[in-house]
């Protein structure tokens, strides 16, 4: 234990013998609390999706998902409630609550059902057991047309993310590899619009999907968002480095233009292309003022669109909530889990998100 | 099967798709040559571009300068500028109830305070994680992943996650009841409210900054620092002569691209508080998107007017990015 403490807070190179220093003590402070900062609440809600409705409205809250157990006792129809209690002289028995007549309650003995024991309420504590209620899951899929707006989701992110890696891939390989009049020009509007972010055109914008009668479609969540001033830019960066001799080559050869972006350029592009992929999924994925203005059809909602409509509902059902924003999560986590390493040094060089 | 033969069995289609678009793209570069071709390869980017981006952009003025409910411009009438006019009409222009559109001002009030608020605090706890994180660490890597990964869930979720941990049987009211204190209901109550906006747009948003400054971290020659150590130079001499000095071009890189960021505020706000309670969190994107689309008095104008001013900061926010960037050769975007 002491030496496993040992490597975890020794300070990497520093001289063994020195001993702690304040900083040491600040920087452990604050790595273990953003620990906890950062994934405590969503961890919290994923434990919070697994809960009965009656458990999510409990105060003070358990961290795992517990129910009160019931059990099915001779001569009564219905299932009742396990309680431990107290008895008189000191012993715990688990009884079955008949009916309760103001702080005293009628139980029973499930396996003795013929005699009635009269309990303090005071004395008694529900039985509880650890249970995962899955059916905060999979009942969405039958009230909420989830599936539908999963289904809606991928594609958006899906069909979005390919004419993305498409178009800018073409545009990045004009930029880079042709000599032409107006290129600066072309690659300066690119840039300037860098900053042209939807709160300010949304206005217009929605008048031109309603015009080219793309309103309540998923293309009109999809086409505004696919020509990225940062996918131009990334690509054509790469597309710099490589050599003009690859593409002179293959014209000798008999190559057509097309051939060599296809054949040539794109695949030599794969590294960027990779990064620019994931950021397009997690983009899209998570687009959410755009297609809440381009969809009012109940059937047309994404995920976001969805999850944010019946959270604004005036009865939530928490517990159908908490289940689907645990599912729109996943795919997020996934890219966390598998490519976090390949995102944080690739936006520690570029500063792009 | 191999993975090789699965690649290869998926490509097929796509190549042989390729092959057919080949032979009229071969025709096409033949009849106009290879400046034909940069055209082609950049020609839909740039329509897309042209009609979704540069096209809303010119036609937001005339928007901003018409009037009525109805979206398409064939059925809005001119008003020149009656809604700027609308915008900047106030009795006493130190108070934002005494204008016409007090909503408008509220906004602008509103956003002005969550943008100081969360920009200097969202600095200064990146700066403060990313000096911690450029420390001999064991498992650097994982730390650095720890504080990204609120960057990557979706402005949704993050609204949610929030909302399920301020209401009144939530995490925050349980961990207090240790303590001893009531429950209360945080997103009830003004001032909590707001606070509680600028706390989790930082919670979502600083590992981004904080690995950006990491890397302007890391950028500082070790020499600098060994030097220091054999001169025998105190620690904050040395944060305040050289390291606070040498990462200032990408402070400043960050401090901009967080004003941007944070002046078009919205989503996981909109999801957390929906603007109220009342309009205590009613920033400036709601205020267009509802003044525009939501409301049932809806008035395009208005929004468009709104949006173009909010644009006019943005641009120069920009320009101040650009400057920046250049002088310390970044490049920060999106």
């Amino acid at each position: 234990m002491g030496a496993a403490a040992r490597f975890i807070l020794r300070r990497k190179g520093g001289p063994g013998g020195r001993g702690w220093h304040w900083t040491d003590i600040v920087t452990w402070v604050w790595l273990i609390g953003g620990l906890v900062i950062m994934f405590g609440p969503a961890v919290w809600l994923t434990f919070s999706s697994f809960k009965t409705p009656a458990a999510l409205n409990e105060f003070p809250p358990s961290i795992l998902p517990y129910v009160t157990s019931q059990a099915t006792v001779e001569g009564y129809d219905k299932p009742l409630q396990l309680y431990d209690a107290k008895m008189p002289d000191g012993s715990t028995r688990v009884l079955a609550e008949v009916r309760r007549i103001g702080i005293m309650a009628q139980m029973v003995d499930p396996k003795a059902p013929g005699e009635i024991i009269r309990v303090n309420i005071n004395d008694r504590t529900p039985v509880r057991s650890v249970s995962f209620a899955t059916e905060n899951y999979t009942e969405p899929f039958v009230h909420f047309d989830f599936l539908r707006y999963l289904w809606n989701s991928v594609f958006v992110t899906v069909v979005a993310t390919l004419i993305t890696l498409i178009v800018n891939s073409m545009a990045a390989f004009a930029l880079s590899k042709y000599e032409f009049r107006g290129r600066n020009l072309a690659m300066l509007i690119i840039l300037a619009t860098l900053m042209v972010p939807l709160s300010v055109i949304m206005v217009p914008l929605y008048s031109i999907i309603s015009t080219l009668g793309m309103f309540n479609s998923l293309w009109g969540v999809i086409l505004p968002t696919v020509a990225t001033p940062t996918g131009v830019f990334i690509l054509r960066q790469y597309m710099l480095t490589i050599p003009d001799e690859l593409i002179d080559a293959a014209r000798m050869d008999k190559a057509s233009e097309w051939q060599i972006y296809w054949r040539i350029v794109l695949p030599l592009t794969a590294p960027a292309l990779a990064v620019l992929a994931i950021f397009s999924v997690v983009w899209r994925w998570n687009d959410f003022l755009w297609p809440l203005i381009v969809l009012s059809r109940r059937e047309l909602y994404t995920l976001q669109v969805g999850l944010s409509i019946y959270s604004g509902e005036l009865n939530v059902q928490w517990h159908f909530i908490l289940a689907m924003t645990v599912v729109t999560m996943i795919p997020v986590v996934l890219v966390f889990i598998f490519l976090q390493r390949f995102i944080t040094t690739g936006i520690a060089g570029t500063g792009l998100k | 099967m191999t993975k090789t033969a699965f690649s290869s069995l998926l490509m097929t289609p796509v190549n042989a798709l390729m092959r057919i678009v080949d032979a009229p793209l071969r025709r096409l570069q033949k009849a106009t040559g290879i400046s034909g071709m940069a055209a082609f390869f950049l020609a839909p980017n740039m329509l897309i571009f042209g009609i979704f981006v540069l096209l809303p952009l010119v036609i937001n003025f005339v928007y901003s300068m018409t009037g009525g409910t109805a979206f398409f411009l064939s059925e809005r009438s001119f008003v020149g500028g009656e809604q700027y006019a609308r915008l900047f009409s106030c009795v006493d222009y130190l108070d934002p109830m005494s204008c016409q559109e007090d909503a408008f001002w509220t906004a602008v009030g509103n956003t002005f305070w969550f943008v100081l608020l969360q920009v200097s605090l969202m600095i200064l706890a990146s700066l403060v994680t990313a000096l911690i994180l450029n420390r001999d660490l064991v498992a650097r890597s994982f730390w650095r992943a720890v504080f990204f990964f609120p960057v990557l869930l979706s402005p949704v979720v993050v609204g949610l996650i929030w909302k399920w941990i301020l209401q009144r049987q939530g995490l925050l009211n349980y961990i207090l009841y240790q303590f001893g204190a009531e429950p209360y209901s945080w997103l009830t109550d003004r001032t909590w409210t707001f606070a509680a906006t600028i706390g989790v747009s930082i919670w979502a948003h600083m590992g981004l900054y904080t690995l950006i400054l990491l890397a302007g971290l890391q950028a500082i020659p070790k020499d600098l620092y060994e030097a220091a150590e054999m001169d025998g130079t105190r620690p904050a001499r040395v944060f305040w002569r050289i390291t606070l000095p040498l990462l200032a071009p990408n402070l400043l890189v960050v401090v901009v691209l967080a004003l941007i960021k944070a002046v078009q505020v919205f989503d996981e706000v909109y999801v957390l508080t929906g603007g109220g309670p009342g309009t205590s969190t009613l920033y400036l994107t709601q205020y267009i998107y509802e003044t525009g689309f939501a409301s049932a008095l809806r008035n395009p104008g208005l929004a468009a007017a709104a949006s173009i001013l909010m644009g006019l900061v943005l641009v120069v926010l920009t320009l101040l990015q650009l400057g920046v960037g250049r002088r310390s050769e970044n490049k920060g975007k999106r």
